[in-house]
């Protein structure tokens, strides 16, 4: 059985003027003790989503479920097997870093004591300030509590929306040492963020804009479907550089990359030498180009071009 | 149970560590309840008088002595013609000028009567009404005073004449702080009930754990009894201090029971508490919220009956009235205070305001909803 399921799933949000399609027809499925990364930029409707599988959205049309239960019709039980995240941190502020852990205990019905194998690991860290109020922890450790309270009540599923955004890289990389671990306990994790360097730590990633999936792969997968050769180009004027590039008929695309610009062209013979020729004309001095392996992010802008 | 238990004693944490909410439960009733009282007085004191005299004689000066010592007026201008008079109320510096005509003793003593004169400034209604009125009766009893002095009556009257005795019940010496301060206190156990409440649930919204709540199995109910009942008891707290401050401040004992006042005041409570619900599900923000809620008490404060009479209103106002659960309380306070109502005579507010209690309640759970569309 699959962890969750979603089939379709279409939400619109209506304003006065206009209507925001948040959704348009999302399917896919998560198996069992997976890690599902959800990658795409702000807007792309990554929480209306997750609000959708966590029973709190009602969805226009299209049917979900999760750990086998339908969101509509038995969200009692879902909610006694999710544990859900939000993007925003949201626990009390004024509670002290126990008395949060102990409350969210309480309303999903079960005692730190119960579950505490689950969250030793990530509670130890935060355990010197346990009488601290939460409002006054550092960033990642707010994070960590957070985890905790989501994880407090064994849940089967977890929904972890942007948990990385605002938080340093050592805390982020500890943060997905951590869901490995979970991962292990052989919770379901489902996971948004808007940082494609991350996808690589999923087992699967789905890519969605603006409603709609990308692709659903591996993160191999994704790349593999990457056929074109990429270079990377770089010169002392980088931005008249990619202007003079993409003024160039036969070049697809061209974005900045870091130090340089990656380039894909609409055909693949001799680009190399297209390229040092286009540099020679242009007069750019320091001049580099490469051949590279396309990564995640590359096959997310070829993606969104199609 | 464990829940309910554990989400109030949340709650109760919270609100402790609030100083802000702390600080305004306890000083919002001291400043209300000992400033307002003093200073919201019905009674019109200070009338400024102004005085026209053309006559200058014992008898015009003894009429007008007889006005300042009545202690309602104050002698702010003496002008020598009227129109320096009405340049006085001009001015504002008074409010009424008498003015005496020339020959007032002549005419008083020779002819056995005489004519004064009274402008009074009507900006302020009430000031007017209630001055002119003083005013008349003092120069009625001056009147009375010349009388007596030149006619000896006889031992029995030849006219018959009507006499007017009058005594005031439940409020004997017409004391208004004993009819003010129980009111006060409605409006204040109001306010903590519809606002604080109203508050508190739309700042977990603001805050984003609502949402954690939402999916969590916790029950509705639950959820909403965990919110109600710290209020519940705060603003009972904040009636409890009320009622020692009516007591060791004004010597206000209540005539009735205190029981009577609790049982009333609690199921008043649970229906503000009930509006105050309603105000939050509908409200995205705090500012939302205390503003819609400041509008609603505001409008429940003013047409309680609280200030103004509700039997002086308009009919359409008094139909209002009946809709208003701060009407009820106020008059069940001064019943039980003043006349020792007990819980028989209160019967019917009490209906009323089980009624209130239902329809907010339902409409404010049929409301919320943990999910949206």
């Amino acid at each position: 059985m699959k962890a969750v399921v979603v089939e379709n799933v279409i939400k619109t949000y209506k304003t006065k003027k206009d209507v925001v399609e948040a959704l348009k027809g999302v399917s896919f499925s998560v198996d069992k003790g997976e890690i599902f990364g959800i990658i795409g930029p702000d807007g792309a409707g990554k929480t209306s989503l997750f609000r959708i599988l966590t029973t709190v959205l009602l969805a226009d049309s299209g049917s979900a479920s999760v750990d086998g239960f339908d969101v509509v019709k038995d969200y009692k039980q879902i909610r006694h097997r999710i544990g859900y995240m939000p993007g925003k941190f949201s626990l009390y502020q004024d509670l002290s870093v126990q008395e949060n852990l102990e409350f969210f205990a309480t309303i999903f019905d079960t005692t730190i004591a119960e579950n505490y194998d689950l969250v030793k690991e990530i509670y130890q860290q935060i355990e010197p300030f346990k009488d601290r109020k939460a409002g006054q922890l550092s960033g990642g450790m707010k994070q960590k509590l957070a985890l905790c309270c989501a994880l407090i009540h064994k849940p089967s599923v977890l929904f972890l929306d942007e948990p990385t955004t605002g938080v340093d890289a050592v805390s982020r990389k500890e943060f997905w040492e951590m869901l490995h671990k979970l991962k292990l306990q052989g919770i379901t994790i489902l996971v948004s963020t808007a940082y494609m360097d991350e996808a690589g730590l999923c087992d699967r990633v789905a890519l969605i804009q603006k409603g709609q999936l990308l692709s659903v792969d591996t993160t191999k997968g994704v790349i593999s479907q990457f056929k074109k050769p990429l270079w990377a180009v770089k010169a002392s004027e980088m931005f008249r550089l990619m202007n003079a590039i993409k003024d160039d008929p036969l070049v697809e695309s061209c974005y900045p990359f870091g130090q340089y610009h990656h380039v894909v062209f609409k055909t693949g013979s001799d680009n190399k030498t297209h390229l040092e020729q286009l540099a020679k004309q242009g007069n750019f001095k320091d001049f580099e180009v490469q051949a590279i392996e396309p990564d995640i992010e590359d096959c997310f802008m070829a993606l969104m071009k199609e | 149970m464990r829940m309910l238990k554990f989400l109030l004693q949340k709650e109760l944490r919270q609100i402790i560590r609030d100083p802000a909410i702390i600080r305004i439960l306890f000083i919002m009733p001291m400043v209300q309840l000992l400033i307002l009282p003093l200073a919201a007085d019905y009674e019109i004191k200070n009338i400024n008088l102004g005085v026209v005299d053309h006559d200058h004689t014992e008898y015009s000066r003894k009429l007008v002595n007889k006005v300042i010592a009545s202690g309602y007026f104050r002698l702010k201008d003496d002008s020598p013609t009227f129109n320096q008079g009405l340049k006085a109320i001009e001015l504002d510096k008074t409010d009424l000028i008498l003015e005496i005509p020339a020959q007032f003793e002549r005419s008083l003593i020779k002819e056995n009567q005489a004519s004064l004169f009274i402008a009074v400034d009507a900006i302020n209604g009430v000031k007017a009404g209630l001055g002119g009125a003083y005013l008349q009766s003092i120069i009625q009893d001056y009147n009375q005073d010349v009388r007596v002095q030149w006619i000896q009556y006889p031992r029995y009257n030849p006219q018959p004449t009507i006499q007017v005795t009058y005594s005031d019940w439940y409020n004997p010496n017409m004391n208004y702080r004993v009819f003010m301060v129980p009111g006060i206190l409605v409006m204040l156990v109001t306010m903590i009930g519809s606002s604080f409440a109203s508050n508190n649930i739309v700042r977990e919204k603001e805050m984003g754990t609502i949402e954690q709540i939402n999916v969590s199995p916790i029950k509705k109910y639950q959820f909403i009894l965990g919110k109600l009942i710290p209020f519940w008891m705060l603003a009972l707290t904040v009636l409890t201090m009320g009622l020692a401050i009516a007591r060791l401040v004004y010597g206000i004992v209540p005539l009735g029971s205190y029981f009577t006042i609790y049982v009333f005041a609690g199921i008043y409570l649970v229906a503000i508490l009930g509006l105050g619900l309603l105000l939050s599900t509908y409200a995205q923000t705090q500012q939302q919220s205390m503003l819609v809620s400041f509008f609603v008490t505001m409008i429940f404060n003013l047409l309680s009956g609280l200030y103004t009479p509700i039997e002086s209103m308009p009919g359409w106002a008094q139909m209002i009235t009946k809709f208003n659960p701060v009407s009820y309380f106020i008059e069940v306070m001064r019943m039980v205070m003043l006349k020792g109502s007990g819980l028989g005579d209160i019967k019917f507010q009490m209906l009323a305001m089980l009624g209130f209690a239902v329809f907010f309640n339902g409409w404010a759970i049929l409301n919320y909803r943990k999910r949206s569309g």
